[in-house]
């Protein structure tokens, strides 16, 4: 009852979240508001049992991801340009209706055959779930599962996506991260800095 | 930015155990939730709170850029290299199994080399990146 009580109040939060997202033009509340979806997010993962997802959006949605776009509104204007009220509309608005209310529904008919949460008889635990629950902490001596599928039996996996982020970050250096080192070498910029 | 009092002593406060908090999820990964990747993310977040009160110099200062880019690579041949010391100890690639003499300890060494790899990469280029966007304003 009382996981009920907490997972509706949350899903509430989230979707008054994302209307205000979507409605708001001062895109520094927009970031703060992803910040917050993000956060909720990461209620609703401790509440469904996985704490290592939840930190990781913690972490990673509502704190860097803030912090990056912050940092990225700082180099650009923090308002949204309303551009709706200059082009008149190129069709009505009751033909995105009909076809958001055609996927919603779709969408909804499809949960119907979902298997409830947490099932054991649901197809996603009967292929290897199993056997990682039966044998990873005798195989690896690791108690928590989620650390021995992550680094040891999906090691090739979690390796392309440590490869990923290294490219991520090589991307950024090669886009706007060349001029850092030109400029470290040159003090008199200093003074000015601290002023931002 | 003027400096404020209480935004320092309040980052003065948190950083140290922000870090321990890092390492703890780092090197705990094994026993309870965490890993290299949450690691590494909360390890930067130390650093970008130290970087937004006391200013992105006296962050530099204490990471240069250069080390940051040695530290994303380091992280990424860690990973590779466990690899190719299984291959030449004569298992497959990442099977952790012919690091130990039994394969509990080879699967624990292993496990723990890896996660140290991703945590070193991921908190490395979270902070190139936060640097890249950071200091651009200012160039």
């Amino acid at each position: 009852m009382i996981d009920m009580i907490i997972n509706v109040t949350l899903l509430a939060f989230l979707a008054i979240t994302s209307v205000a997202i979507v409605r708001m033009t001062n895109l520094f509340a927009i970031v703060m508001l992803f910040g917050i979806f993000s956060l909720l997010s990461a209620g609703l993962f401790v509440v469904m049992d996985a704490p290592d997802v939840a930190f990781t959006e913690a972490a990673v949605g509502a704190g860097i991801s803030t912090v990056l776009m912050l940092a990225t509104l700082a180099l650009t204007k923090n308002r949204q340009k309303p551009y709706y009220a200059e082009a008149p509309h190129a069709h009505r608005p009751w033909l995105p209706l009909i076809v958001v209310a055609i996927t919603g529904g779709a969408l909804v008919y499809g949960t119907w055959d979902i298997p409830g949460f947490g099932d054991p008889n649901a197809p996603a635990q009967t292929h290897v779930a199993r056997y990682y629950i039966e044998n990873a902490p005798l195989e690896t001596g690791v108690p928590n599962i989620v650390t021995a599928v992550l680094a040891s039996y999906r090691g090739f996996d979690t390796l392309g996506e440590v490869a990923v982020v290294f490219t991520a970050g090589v991307a950024v250096l090669l886009l706007i991260g060349g001029r850092r080192s030109k400029s470290i070498v040159k003090p008199k910029s200093e003074g000015e800095q601290d002023e931002t | 930015m003027k400096p404020n009092l209480i935004l320092h002593v309040v980052a003065k406060f948190l950083i140290p155990l922000i870090i321990v908090f890092a390492l703890y999820v780092q090197f705990h990964g094994d026993f309870g939730p965490g890993g290299g990747f949450q690691a590494g993310v909360i390890f930067s977040a130390a650093l970008i709170l130290y970087a937004l009160v006391f200013g992105l110099d006296a962050a530099e200062k204490i990471i240069p850029s250069h080390i940051l880019r040695i530290l994303a690579s380091l992280g990424l041949v860690i990973y590779a290299g466990v690899g190719v010391a299984t291959l030449l100890l004569g298992g497959n690639y990442l099977d952790y199994n012919t690091l130990g003499s039994t394969q509990i300890g080879g699967q624990h060494l292993g496990i723990l080399l890896v996660e140290l790899g991703v945590g070193i990469t991921v908190a490395a280029v979270m902070l190139i990146i936060f640097f890249a966007f950071a200091g651009r304003g200012r160039a």
